[in-house]
Protein backbone atom coordinates (compact mmCIF):
# COMPACT_ATOMS: atom_id res chain seq x y z
CA UNK A 1 0.00 0.00 0.00
CA UNK A 2 1.43 3.68 -1.09
CA UNK A 3 0.96 6.71 1.51
CA UNK A 4 1.07 10.38 0.86
CA UNK A 5 4.60 10.17 -0.58
CA UNK A 6 5.07 13.66 -1.54
CA UNK A 7 5.28 14.73 1.55
CA UNK A 8 8.65 12.31 2.93
CA UNK A 9 11.18 14.32 4.19
CA UNK A 10 13.96 12.25 3.57
CA UNK A 11 16.97 13.82 2.22
CA UNK A 12 20.38 11.62 0.85
CA UNK A 13 23.76 13.17 0.01
CA UNK A 14 25.22 10.35 -1.83
CA UNK A 15 28.62 12.08 -1.87
CA UNK A 16 28.87 11.40 2.15
CA UNK A 17 28.04 7.86 1.44
CA UNK A 18 30.90 5.56 2.76
CA UNK A 19 29.15 1.86 1.30
CA UNK A 20 28.63 0.38 5.13
CA UNK A 21 24.63 -0.55 4.14
CA UNK A 22 23.07 0.09 6.97
CA UNK A 23 20.38 1.86 5.41
CA UNK A 24 19.24 -1.21 3.84
CA UNK A 25 19.53 -3.42 6.24
CA UNK A 26 17.52 -1.30 8.97
CA UNK A 27 14.57 -0.10 6.61
CA UNK A 28 11.52 -1.78 6.76
CA UNK A 29 10.03 -0.97 3.25
CA UNK A 30 13.56 -0.80 1.35
CA UNK A 31 13.89 2.57 0.75
CA UNK A 32 17.55 2.35 -0.17
CA UNK A 33 19.70 -0.31 -2.41
CA UNK A 34 23.07 -0.90 -3.03
CA UNK A 35 24.40 -0.36 -6.05
CA UNK A 36 28.09 -0.68 -6.52
CA UNK A 37 29.39 -0.20 -3.42
CA UNK A 38 27.32 2.54 -2.29
CA UNK A 39 23.74 3.35 -1.10
CA UNK A 40 21.24 4.32 -3.85
CA UNK A 41 17.43 5.70 -3.01
CA UNK A 42 15.43 3.08 -4.31
CA UNK A 43 11.98 3.93 -3.45
CA UNK A 44 12.19 7.23 -1.60
CA UNK A 45 8.16 7.22 -1.42
CA UNK A 46 7.76 4.52 0.27
CA UNK A 47 9.68 5.81 3.41
CA UNK A 48 7.74 6.10 6.57
CA UNK A 49 10.31 8.39 8.39
CA UNK A 50 11.36 6.48 11.40
CA UNK A 51 14.53 7.51 10.81
CA UNK A 52 16.39 4.00 11.48
CA UNK A 53 18.19 4.79 8.38
CA UNK A 54 19.60 8.63 9.52
CA UNK A 55 20.20 7.25 13.35
CA UNK A 56 22.53 4.27 12.05
CA UNK A 57 24.14 6.48 8.96
CA UNK A 58 28.09 7.58 10.55
CA UNK A 59 28.70 9.97 8.13
CA UNK A 60 25.88 11.65 8.48
CA UNK A 61 24.30 11.15 4.42
CA UNK A 62 21.15 10.87 5.48
CA UNK A 63 18.77 13.22 6.71
CA UNK A 64 14.72 12.57 7.66
CA UNK A 65 12.94 14.75 10.15
CA UNK A 66 11.85 11.33 11.63
CA UNK A 67 8.59 11.05 13.92
CA UNK A 68 5.84 8.94 14.49
CA UNK A 69 3.38 8.59 11.94
CA UNK A 70 0.02 8.61 14.76
CA UNK A 71 -2.84 10.64 13.85
CA UNK A 72 -3.85 10.29 17.35
CA UNK A 73 -0.75 11.36 18.90
CA UNK A 74 -0.37 14.16 16.70
CA UNK A 75 -3.46 15.18 17.82
CA UNK A 76 -2.72 15.12 21.62
CA UNK A 77 1.01 17.09 20.67
CA UNK A 78 -1.15 20.08 19.08
CA UNK A 79 -3.54 19.51 21.87
CA UNK A 80 -0.24 19.74 24.30
CA UNK A 81 1.12 22.53 22.30
CA UNK A 82 4.54 20.23 22.35
CA UNK A 83 6.53 19.41 19.08
CA UNK A 84 5.36 16.91 16.64
CA UNK A 85 8.31 15.22 16.46
CA UNK A 86 8.14 14.73 19.85
CA UNK A 87 4.56 14.04 19.81
CA UNK A 88 4.48 10.00 21.67
CA UNK A 89 1.54 8.05 21.16
CA UNK A 90 1.49 8.07 25.31
CA UNK A 91 1.93 4.19 25.04
CA UNK A 92 4.19 4.31 27.82
CA UNK A 93 4.71 2.20 31.59
CA UNK A 94 3.40 5.64 33.12
CA UNK A 95 0.33 6.73 31.67
CA UNK A 96 -2.50 4.53 31.66
CA UNK A 97 -3.85 4.81 28.67
CA UNK A 98 -3.50 5.74 24.58
CA UNK A 99 -3.73 9.16 23.21
CA UNK B 1 36.01 1.61 42.40
CA UNK B 2 35.37 2.15 38.54
CA UNK B 3 35.30 -0.87 36.52
CA UNK B 4 36.61 0.69 32.89
CA UNK B 5 35.67 -1.43 29.63
CA UNK B 6 38.67 -0.68 27.54
CA UNK B 7 38.32 -3.57 24.74
CA UNK B 8 36.74 -1.13 22.13
CA UNK B 9 39.13 1.27 22.69
CA UNK B 10 37.04 3.56 24.11
CA UNK B 11 36.57 3.63 27.55
CA UNK B 12 33.10 3.96 29.28
CA UNK B 13 33.94 4.01 32.89
CA UNK B 14 31.34 2.26 34.72
CA UNK B 15 31.21 2.46 38.54
CA UNK B 16 30.45 -0.97 39.78
CA UNK B 17 26.74 -1.67 40.34
CA UNK B 18 24.48 -4.38 41.73
CA UNK B 19 24.21 -6.93 38.45
CA UNK B 20 21.26 -6.02 37.04
CA UNK B 21 19.96 -9.74 36.26
CA UNK B 22 16.69 -10.16 37.23
CA UNK B 23 15.69 -12.93 39.91
CA UNK B 24 11.62 -13.39 39.09
CA UNK B 25 9.76 -14.49 41.38
CA UNK B 26 8.61 -17.93 40.43
CA UNK B 27 7.09 -17.63 36.84
CA UNK B 28 5.63 -20.26 34.42
CA UNK B 29 7.70 -19.19 32.26
CA UNK B 30 11.15 -20.10 34.24
CA UNK B 31 12.73 -23.51 33.68
CA UNK B 32 15.37 -22.65 36.48
CA UNK B 33 18.74 -21.06 36.42
CA UNK B 34 22.26 -21.48 34.89
CA UNK B 35 25.33 -20.48 37.12
CA UNK B 36 27.92 -18.56 34.69
CA UNK B 37 30.38 -16.39 35.19
CA UNK B 38 28.38 -13.05 36.07
CA UNK B 39 26.31 -15.04 38.48
CA UNK B 40 22.99 -16.99 38.78
CA UNK B 41 20.82 -16.86 35.31
CA UNK B 42 17.38 -17.71 34.53
CA UNK B 43 16.83 -20.20 32.51
CA UNK B 44 13.27 -19.43 30.20
CA UNK B 45 11.25 -21.92 28.23
CA UNK B 46 10.62 -21.59 24.71
CA UNK B 47 7.37 -23.48 24.45
CA UNK B 48 4.78 -20.71 24.89
CA UNK B 49 1.28 -22.06 26.84
CA UNK B 50 -2.40 -21.10 26.85
CA UNK B 51 -1.66 -18.76 29.47
CA UNK B 52 0.81 -17.11 27.34
CA UNK B 53 -1.42 -17.43 24.34
CA UNK B 54 -4.04 -16.04 26.58
CA UNK B 55 -2.25 -13.04 27.66
CA UNK B 56 -1.30 -12.06 23.70
CA UNK B 57 -5.06 -12.00 23.20
CA UNK B 58 -5.83 -10.51 26.13
CA UNK B 59 -3.52 -7.21 25.16
CA UNK B 60 -4.69 -7.53 21.94
CA UNK B 61 -8.04 -6.43 23.12
CA UNK B 62 -6.27 -4.52 25.51
CA UNK B 63 -6.78 -5.75 28.52
CA UNK B 64 -3.63 -4.04 31.17
CA UNK B 65 -1.83 -3.52 27.32
CA UNK B 66 0.32 -1.72 29.85
CA UNK B 67 1.13 -4.09 32.11
CA UNK B 68 2.47 -6.77 30.42
CA UNK B 69 5.90 -7.44 30.80
CA UNK B 70 9.05 -8.92 32.29
CA UNK B 71 11.90 -8.06 34.39
CA UNK B 72 14.35 -6.49 32.10
CA UNK B 73 18.15 -8.08 32.04
CA UNK B 74 19.93 -11.52 31.05
CA UNK B 75 18.45 -14.83 30.68
CA UNK B 76 19.28 -17.75 28.87
CA UNK B 77 17.75 -19.94 26.39
CA UNK B 78 18.44 -23.98 26.05
CA UNK B 79 22.45 -24.26 27.59
CA UNK B 80 23.86 -21.98 26.32
CA UNK B 81 27.65 -20.76 26.09
CA UNK B 82 30.30 -17.46 25.81
CA UNK B 83 30.00 -18.47 21.99
CA UNK B 84 26.30 -18.54 22.14
CA UNK B 85 24.64 -15.54 19.89
CA UNK B 86 22.94 -12.73 22.34
CA UNK B 87 19.25 -12.16 21.40
CA UNK B 88 17.88 -8.71 22.30
CA UNK B 89 14.60 -7.64 22.94
CA UNK B 90 11.86 -5.46 24.66
CA UNK B 91 10.43 -5.91 28.28
CA UNK B 92 6.63 -6.09 26.52
CA UNK B 93 6.25 -9.44 27.45
CA UNK B 94 4.25 -10.37 23.76
CA UNK B 95 8.01 -9.41 22.56
CA UNK B 96 9.53 -12.00 24.58
CA UNK B 97 7.33 -14.55 24.17
CA UNK B 98 7.64 -14.27 20.37
CA UNK B 99 12.05 -14.44 20.99
CA UNK B 100 11.84 -17.21 22.99
CA UNK B 101 9.12 -19.57 21.06
CA UNK B 102 11.67 -18.59 18.20
CA UNK B 103 14.47 -20.13 19.59
CA UNK B 104 13.30 -23.54 20.61
CA UNK B 105 15.70 -25.99 20.67
CA UNK B 106 18.60 -23.64 20.42
CA UNK B 107 21.06 -21.98 23.13
CA UNK B 108 20.92 -18.15 23.60
CA UNK B 109 21.17 -15.62 25.67
CA UNK B 110 18.32 -12.87 25.26
CA UNK B 111 19.10 -9.52 26.86
CA UNK B 112 15.57 -8.15 27.18
CA UNK B 113 15.16 -4.13 27.33
CA UNK B 114 13.74 -2.24 29.83
CA UNK B 115 11.33 -0.49 27.25
CA UNK B 116 8.58 0.19 30.04
CA UNK B 117 6.59 -3.11 28.60
CA UNK B 118 6.73 -1.31 25.38
CA UNK B 119 7.06 -3.36 22.30
CA UNK B 120 10.44 -3.54 19.98
CA UNK B 121 9.29 -0.53 17.62
CA UNK B 122 7.16 1.98 19.26
CA UNK B 123 9.68 1.83 22.03
CA UNK B 124 12.62 2.85 19.61
CA UNK B 125 10.57 5.38 17.94
CA UNK B 126 10.31 6.94 21.66
CA UNK B 127 13.92 6.07 21.76
CA UNK B 128 13.21 3.68 24.96
CA UNK B 129 14.55 0.70 22.88
CA UNK B 130 17.55 2.81 22.43
CA UNK B 131 21.25 2.90 22.29
CA UNK B 132 21.41 4.16 25.89
CA UNK B 133 19.35 1.50 27.43
CA UNK B 134 21.47 -1.15 25.30
CA UNK B 135 24.72 -0.09 26.39
CA UNK B 136 23.75 0.44 29.75
CA UNK B 137 21.98 -2.84 29.83
CA UNK B 138 25.12 -4.40 27.92
CA UNK B 139 27.14 -3.32 30.67
CA UNK B 140 25.76 -3.64 33.97
CA UNK B 141 24.90 -7.39 32.59
CA UNK B 142 28.77 -7.91 32.31
CA UNK B 143 28.02 -9.45 28.99
CA UNK B 144 31.79 -8.65 27.67
CA UNK B 145 33.01 -11.43 30.87
CA UNK B 146 29.88 -13.76 29.38
CA UNK B 147 30.39 -14.10 25.67
CA UNK B 148 33.80 -14.64 23.89
CA UNK B 149 32.18 -12.88 20.93
CA UNK B 150 31.06 -9.24 20.84
CA UNK B 151 27.90 -9.23 18.55
CA UNK B 152 24.38 -8.20 20.07
CA UNK B 153 21.86 -9.18 17.47
CA UNK B 154 18.88 -6.75 17.68
CA UNK B 155 16.03 -6.90 15.86
CA UNK B 156 15.55 -4.75 12.76
CA UNK B 157 12.87 -2.52 14.12
CA UNK B 158 14.94 -1.59 17.05
CA UNK B 159 17.07 0.48 14.34
CA UNK B 160 14.93 3.71 15.05
CA UNK B 161 16.40 3.85 18.26
CA UNK B 162 19.59 2.58 17.84
CA UNK B 163 22.78 3.49 16.59
CA UNK B 164 24.83 0.71 15.60
CA UNK B 165 28.21 2.30 15.12
CA UNK B 166 28.03 4.29 18.23
CA UNK B 167 26.87 1.26 20.12
CA UNK B 168 30.12 -0.15 18.96
CA UNK B 169 31.89 2.73 20.19
CA UNK B 170 30.58 2.48 23.58
CA UNK B 171 30.45 -0.79 24.61
CA UNK B 172 32.73 -2.31 21.88
CA UNK B 173 29.74 -4.93 20.73
CA UNK B 174 28.49 -4.73 17.15
CA UNK B 175 25.05 -4.64 16.47
CA UNK B 176 24.03 -7.19 13.79
CA UNK B 177 20.40 -6.55 12.80
CA UNK B 178 18.24 -9.33 13.09
CA UNK B 179 15.16 -10.23 10.83
CA UNK B 180 11.98 -8.29 11.20
CA UNK B 181 10.40 -11.04 12.65
CA UNK B 182 11.61 -13.11 15.54
CA UNK B 183 10.11 -16.34 13.84
CA UNK B 184 12.41 -15.78 10.86
CA UNK B 185 15.23 -16.11 13.47
CA UNK B 186 16.34 -20.11 12.88
CA UNK B 187 17.05 -19.30 9.22
CA UNK B 188 18.75 -15.65 10.00
CA UNK B 189 21.16 -17.42 12.49
CA UNK B 190 21.49 -20.54 10.43
CA UNK B 191 22.84 -18.66 7.71
CA UNK B 192 25.62 -16.86 9.80
CA UNK B 193 23.56 -13.78 10.56
CA UNK B 194 22.11 -13.09 7.41
CA UNK B 195 18.98 -12.09 6.47
CA UNK B 196 16.89 -12.03 3.37
CA UNK B 197 15.27 -8.97 1.76
CA UNK B 198 11.97 -10.54 2.78
CA UNK B 199 12.93 -10.81 6.24
CA UNK B 200 13.54 -7.06 6.49
CA UNK B 201 10.36 -6.27 5.07
CA UNK B 202 7.28 -5.13 6.96
CA UNK B 203 3.98 -6.53 5.52
CA UNK B 204 0.59 -5.02 6.34
CA UNK B 205 -1.76 -7.99 5.77
CA UNK B 206 -5.28 -8.90 6.31
CA UNK B 207 -4.18 -10.69 9.34
CA UNK B 208 -1.89 -7.81 10.47
CA UNK B 209 -4.74 -5.36 10.26
CA UNK B 210 -7.33 -6.88 12.02
CA UNK B 211 -5.13 -8.36 14.63
CA UNK B 212 -4.14 -4.52 15.39
CA UNK B 213 -7.48 -3.15 15.27
CA UNK B 214 -9.07 -4.60 18.76
CA UNK B 215 -7.10 -1.85 20.55
CA UNK B 216 -7.99 0.95 18.47
CA UNK B 217 -11.85 -0.25 19.11
CA UNK B 218 -11.33 -0.54 22.86
CA UNK B 219 -9.40 2.90 22.68
CA UNK B 220 -12.46 5.12 21.06
CA UNK B 221 -15.56 2.82 22.32
CA UNK B 222 -15.18 5.37 25.58
CA UNK B 223 -15.55 8.48 22.96
CA UNK B 224 -18.17 7.02 21.20
CA UNK B 225 -19.95 5.43 24.23
CA UNK B 226 -19.92 9.04 25.14
CA UNK B 227 -21.56 10.33 22.55
CA UNK B 228 -24.03 7.20 22.40
CA UNK B 229 -25.06 8.56 26.05
CA UNK B 230 -25.82 11.79 25.07
CA UNK B 231 -27.81 11.28 22.59
CA UNK B 232 -30.08 9.41 23.92
CA UNK B 233 -30.57 12.14 26.64
CA UNK B 234 -31.29 14.39 24.06
CA UNK B 235 -33.92 12.38 22.71
CA UNK B 236 -36.24 13.35 25.07
CA UNK B 237 -36.04 16.79 23.53
CA UNK B 238 -38.87 17.85 21.62
CA UNK B 239 -41.51 20.82 20.62
CA UNK B 240 -43.54 19.83 23.88
CA UNK B 241 -40.54 19.82 26.06
CA UNK B 242 -39.11 16.90 27.31
CA UNK B 243 -40.37 13.26 27.47
CA UNK B 244 -39.71 9.72 28.14
CA UNK B 245 -41.20 8.43 24.43
CA UNK B 246 -38.44 10.68 22.80
CA UNK B 247 -35.67 9.28 24.69
CA UNK B 248 -37.15 5.97 23.74
CA UNK B 249 -37.95 6.62 20.09
CA UNK B 250 -35.37 9.17 18.97
CA UNK B 251 -32.12 8.88 21.81
CA UNK B 252 -31.72 5.41 21.56
CA UNK B 253 -32.04 4.83 17.79
CA UNK B 254 -29.69 7.55 17.20
CA UNK B 255 -27.36 6.33 20.25
CA UNK B 256 -28.03 2.90 18.31
CA UNK B 257 -26.98 4.41 14.64
CA UNK B 258 -23.58 6.21 16.41
CA UNK B 259 -22.45 2.85 18.16
CA UNK B 260 -22.99 0.76 15.06
CA UNK B 261 -21.27 3.58 12.46
CA UNK B 262 -18.40 3.49 15.15
CA UNK B 263 -17.91 -0.75 15.24
CA UNK B 264 -18.48 -0.82 11.52
CA UNK B 265 -15.87 1.99 10.26
CA UNK B 266 -13.29 0.26 13.34
CA UNK B 267 -13.38 -2.88 11.84
CA UNK B 268 -14.19 -2.39 7.69
CA UNK B 269 -11.76 0.82 7.95
CA UNK B 270 -8.46 -1.85 8.63
CA UNK B 271 -10.27 -5.07 6.97
CA UNK B 272 -10.78 -2.94 3.77
CA UNK B 273 -8.04 -0.54 3.65
CA UNK B 274 -5.96 -1.34 0.13
CA UNK B 275 -9.43 -1.67 -1.35
CA UNK B 276 -10.89 1.52 -0.23
CA UNK B 277 -10.02 5.06 -1.88
CA UNK B 278 -8.10 7.35 -1.76
CA UNK B 279 -4.62 7.46 0.21
CA UNK B 280 -4.92 9.82 3.16
CA UNK B 281 -7.08 7.22 6.02
CA UNK B 282 -8.96 10.41 6.60
CA UNK B 283 -10.37 10.14 2.89
CA UNK B 284 -10.84 6.50 2.87
CA UNK B 285 -12.69 6.60 6.04
CA UNK B 286 -14.89 9.54 4.71
CA UNK B 287 -15.75 7.12 1.84
CA UNK B 288 -16.76 4.33 3.70
CA UNK B 289 -18.69 6.46 6.28
CA UNK B 290 -20.84 7.53 2.94
CA UNK B 291 -21.26 4.24 1.98
CA UNK B 292 -22.51 2.74 5.28
CA UNK B 293 -24.48 5.92 5.76
CA UNK B 294 -25.85 4.68 2.05
CA UNK B 295 -26.28 0.74 3.12
CA UNK B 296 -28.57 1.95 6.61
CA UNK B 297 -30.26 4.49 4.58
CA UNK B 298 -31.84 1.04 2.00
CA UNK B 299 -31.56 -1.35 4.71
CA UNK B 300 -34.18 0.82 6.79
CA UNK B 301 -32.21 1.85 9.37
CA UNK B 302 -34.01 4.37 12.12
CA UNK B 303 -32.56 7.55 10.44
CA UNK B 304 -35.60 9.15 10.50
CA UNK B 305 -38.34 10.77 7.73
CA UNK B 306 -37.41 13.95 5.92
CA UNK B 307 -33.97 15.91 4.79
CA UNK B 308 -32.74 16.90 8.15
CA UNK B 309 -32.19 13.42 9.70
CA UNK B 310 -30.91 12.28 6.14
CA UNK B 311 -28.23 15.17 6.26
CA UNK B 312 -28.10 15.09 9.98
CA UNK B 313 -26.42 11.01 9.77
CA UNK B 314 -25.20 11.71 6.29
CA UNK B 315 -23.20 14.39 7.35
CA UNK B 316 -21.94 12.61 11.14
CA UNK B 317 -21.46 8.65 9.79
CA UNK B 318 -18.88 9.77 7.46
CA UNK B 319 -17.40 12.35 10.15
CA UNK B 320 -16.97 9.75 12.62
CA UNK B 321 -15.79 7.12 9.78
CA UNK B 322 -13.41 8.91 8.85
CA UNK B 323 -12.34 10.59 12.22
CA UNK B 324 -11.94 6.32 13.04
CA UNK B 325 -9.74 5.57 10.28
CA UNK B 326 -7.62 8.74 10.42
CA UNK B 327 -6.40 7.09 14.08
CA UNK B 328 -5.87 3.35 12.44
CA UNK B 329 -2.60 5.61 11.24
CA UNK B 330 -1.09 4.67 14.39
CA UNK B 331 -1.50 1.31 14.27
CA UNK B 332 0.01 1.25 10.32
CA UNK B 333 2.89 0.20 9.12
CA UNK B 334 3.02 2.63 6.89
CA UNK B 335 2.48 6.10 7.13
CA UNK B 336 5.10 8.86 7.73
CA UNK B 337 4.65 11.38 9.92
CA UNK B 338 4.84 14.36 7.24
CA UNK B 339 2.13 12.67 5.69
CA UNK B 340 -0.27 12.28 8.58
CA UNK B 341 0.35 15.79 9.23
CA UNK B 342 -0.55 17.03 5.72
CA UNK B 343 -3.71 15.04 5.69
CA UNK B 344 -4.69 15.83 9.01
CA UNK B 345 -4.38 19.74 8.54
CA UNK B 346 -6.92 19.23 5.74
CA UNK B 347 -9.47 16.14 7.07
CA UNK B 348 -9.66 17.53 11.00
CA UNK B 349 -11.47 20.79 9.89
CA UNK B 350 -13.92 19.27 7.80
CA UNK B 351 -14.72 16.24 10.53
CA UNK B 352 -15.23 19.13 12.59
CA UNK B 353 -17.57 20.85 10.44
CA UNK B 354 -19.52 17.74 9.21
CA UNK B 355 -20.01 16.73 12.85
CA UNK B 356 -21.13 19.84 14.03
CA UNK B 357 -23.46 20.61 11.03
CA UNK B 358 -24.32 17.35 11.50
CA UNK B 359 -25.46 17.50 14.91
CA UNK B 360 -26.94 20.90 14.59
CA UNK B 361 -28.98 19.02 11.96
CA UNK B 362 -30.13 16.49 14.44
CA UNK B 363 -30.81 19.15 17.12
CA UNK B 364 -32.97 20.50 14.97
CA UNK B 365 -34.91 17.94 13.76
CA UNK B 366 -35.95 17.05 17.52
CA UNK B 367 -38.06 20.10 17.02
CA UNK B 368 -39.29 19.35 13.87
CA UNK B 369 -42.41 17.30 14.20
CA UNK B 370 -42.09 13.87 11.70
CA UNK B 371 -38.44 14.39 11.29
CA UNK B 372 -37.12 11.61 13.67
CA UNK B 373 -38.16 7.81 13.74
Amino acid sequence: MRYLEEAVTLGFDATRCNGCGLCVRVCPHAVFAMVEKRAVLADRGACIECGACAKNCEPSAISVRAGVGCAAGLLGSVLSRTEPTKASCGCSGESSGCC
Amino acid sequence: MTDSRCDSGSCERVAAQPLAIPRPAVEPWIAGAVDTVVGKVPVVKTSLKARDYVGSMKVRWNVRRMDYRVPPGLYAVGDPSAESPVLVSANYKLSFDRLRGAVEGRSAWLLVLDTKGVNVWCAAGKGTFGTDELVARVNSCLLERLVSHRKLVVPQLGAPGVSAPEVHRRCGFRVEYGPVRASDLPAFLDAGMKATPDMRRVRFGLWDRLVVAPVELTIGAKKAALIAASLVLLGGLGPNGYSMEGVRAVGLPSAALVLVSFVLASVLGPALLPWIPGRAFALKGAVLGVVVFACLATCGAPLGAGWLPALAWGLSIPAISSFVVMNFTGASTFTSQSGVLREMRVAVPLQIAAAALGAACWLAGLFVAGSHP
